[in-house]
């Protein structure tokens, strides 16, 4: 059995107090009038010289666009890290759904890590579930679409409002989180119910239960991104963004499996995990990680080259505003983890595993913060209090579920058909 | 220069294994193992060094990114930088999407067949070579190890008829 270290425990306390601390720091500190919100950008400019002046002679309109995308500021910084944590589980989750489906012969020591990490999904969706129903009801500007008054102007959102209206949009969100967190705690039940029985009854179970998930996973997370992601642009429409978001999501899923199981194989646990399976865990996250590359640059390279406008402007705003993050992240995410992942022997060290972890986790923050922040706070970004503060308390958050979710049952199945062929497991 | 070697035969490459351990335990150098297939773990077992292949597979494909970039920085921007619908030739940076397809390529093609190619020159395979099998049935169910005879044959003999060898012939090399 697993114990919840005090130091731990301790630290996601603090993490998420001083989060929380600074996610109110940021609403407080959001402009409320348009007096405000120039007064704000003017003195931010005089610390920068006359960079920005030209934002000056204009009609009024323009000043209550700044006011919202200012308004948005920590509405976004807050989503953005929502989304990242809760993908991070359903990654996790969709990963331990592919080694059951799959009858992985390697992978079952690290089950109950995996089943550990998934549990954040149920805090973790219901926050982000929250935040979307806060948007329906019109507490921010993060959909620009959910704005009547917007939809009135826009014929292009008229005729997407069959698909994009409040209701339908909350009742898709819940039947998606519903499908998961079903599954996982299902599965989680089925998982240890498997230790105490005589048979194989609900091992099998699980295989049939989990393939099924999986098939319904790829149909929701696809929707999923148009929904929560795709739609805060609901001008742009892409056809793999699905998969690319899929991608990002699955890779930082299984780093951060990779992570925990290195955590509690250095505290002592897990004392049958052995190098090659952090070789094995390595290897995806190389191998995923150059798959999320190739679906970013499939996407990008398609609509760079064909240029139609209306495809165009989403990276047009990303290169001319973002384009530190933007092409940073790409960076970060391809050439970090295939220069040091591609060794064989870098895989089996655990030092090697967790600073390349970190920096992809890094990296598919930045990922989903260049999705969401463009339409949601334009040029106005900074990477401030409001957004390393929701990080802080997301980090916290999810340390406390994951490690609680932990010591509830012991950290080796007992009676895994496989868990004999997975303590033996070499590379 | 006539040396002798022995040739043991097993027909088990579990017990081709712990003949392998034994004769390295009794300080024998193996001269060579003839395997109908790849036996897991026989390369440690001999204690051979680690293939450095995939070194060189690494090398061989920053050769050919370096080439296609060469090659089509050259081509499609210094040498004649026309417009080719509306796509910008005035740096490599600027039309560089386009030309990722090719440089990647371009590192596969180069990493993979170069990589084939110094295979065969270090292990010395070509169409026309003469095979190096010292019995037929290696290539089928037998396994055979090598060891060269220095005044030490009826020690030897006896060390690999202890391994479990099905037959033992002493042959001029």
């Amino acid at each position: 059995m697993y114990t919840f270290s005090n130091r731990l425990k301790i630290a996601s306390f603090i993490l998420m107090a001083v989060g929380v601390l600074g996610i109110g720091i940021g609403f407080m500190t959001a402009p409320s009038t348009v007096e405000d919100a120039k007064a704000m950008v003017a003195s931010h400019n005089d610390g920068h010289g006359d960079a920005h002046v030209v934002a000056q002679a204009h009609d009024p309109s323009h000043d209550v666009h700044l006011l919202h995308q200012l308004q948005n500021k920590p509405w976004a910084a807050l989503y953005v890290a929502a989304l990242f944590f809760m993908m991070i589980a359903l990654g996790a989750l969709a990963f331990y759904a592919i080694q059951r489906a799959a009858q992985a012969g390697w992978s079952p020591l690290l089950f109950r890590v995996m089943e550990g990490i998934t549990a954040y999904l149920v805090p973790g969706g219901i926050i982000v579930f929250i935040i979307l129903v806060l948007s329906v009801a019109h507490l921010n500007h993060l959909f620009v679409w959910m704005d009547p008054e917007v939809v009135a102007n826009d014929a292009l959102i008229q005729a997407k409002s069959g698909y994009l209206n409040g209701p339908f949009f909350l009742i898709r969100a819940a039947i998606f989180l519903a499908g998961w967190i079903l599954y996982r705690e299902y599965s989680r039940k089925l998982s240890l119910a498997q230790d105490e029985a005589n048979d194989d009854k609900n091992f099998k179970l699980n295989f049939r239960i989990s393939a099924g998930f999986l098939v319904f996973y790829l149909i929701t997370e696809s929707m999923m991104s148009w929904d929560w992601i795709m739609s805060v642009d609901p001008h742009w429409f892409s056809t793999l963004f699905g998969w690319y978001i899929f991608a990002g999501m699955f890779v930082t899923g299984i780093t951060v499996i990779a992570l925990v199981t290195v955590y509690l194989k250095s505290k002592g646990y897990l004392k049958d995990v052995n190098d090659s399976h952090i070789h094995d865990l390595a290897k995806f996250m190389f191998g995923i990680s150059i798959f999320w590359a190739y679906l970013w640059f499939s996407q990008f390279m398609l609509i760079w080259y064909a240029n139609i406008p209306e495809e165009v402007t989403y990276f047009v705003t990303r290169i001319s505003d973002y384009r530190l993050p933007f092409l940073g992240m790409v960076a970060i995410n391809f050439l970090f983890p295939l220069l040091l992942l591609m060794n064989s022997d870098f895989k089996r060290v655990n030092w090697f595993v967790v600073m390349t972890g970190i920096v992809i986790l890094v990296g598919h923050y930045m990922n989903v913060y260049v999705a969401i922040m463009p339409a949601t706070v334009g040029d106005q970004w900074s990477i401030g209090i409001p957004e390393i503060s929701s990080v802080l308390f997301f980090t916290g958050l999810f340390i406390f579920v994951v490690f609680r979710s932990l010591t509830k049952a012991p950290l080796q199945p007992k009676r895994n058909p496989f868990i004999e062929e997975s303590k033996h497991f070499h590379y | 220069m006539a040396s002798k070697v022995i040739h043991a035969f097993y027909d088990d490459d579990d017990v081709l294994m712990h003949a392998v351990k034994k004769v390295k335990t009794a300080k024998h150098h193996i001269e060579e193992i003839y395997c109908p297939f790849p036996v897991h773990g026989l390369d440690k077992a001999m204690g051979l060094a680690p293939t450095r292949l995939a070194i060189t597979s690494f090398l061989y494909g920053c050769v050919g990114l370096a080439i296609a970039i060469a090659m089509m920085n050259y081509i499609m921007i210094e040498d004649w930088p026309q417009d080719i619908g509306g796509k910008p030739s005035f740096s490599f940076v600027e039309n560089m999407p386009a030309f990722i397809p090719i440089m990647f390529e371009l590192t596969v093609f180069f990493a993979a067949h170069l990589m084939v190619i110094t295979f065969y020159l270090r292990s010395k395979l070509w169409p026309f070579k003469e095979a190096e099998n010292p019995d037929v049935r290696t290539t089928d169910d037998h396994f055979l190890m090598e060891i060269e005879i220095h005044n030490n044959e009826k020690e030897l003999m006896d060390l690999l008829l202890d391994t479990g060898a099905v037959e033992i012939n002493i042959t001029e090399k």
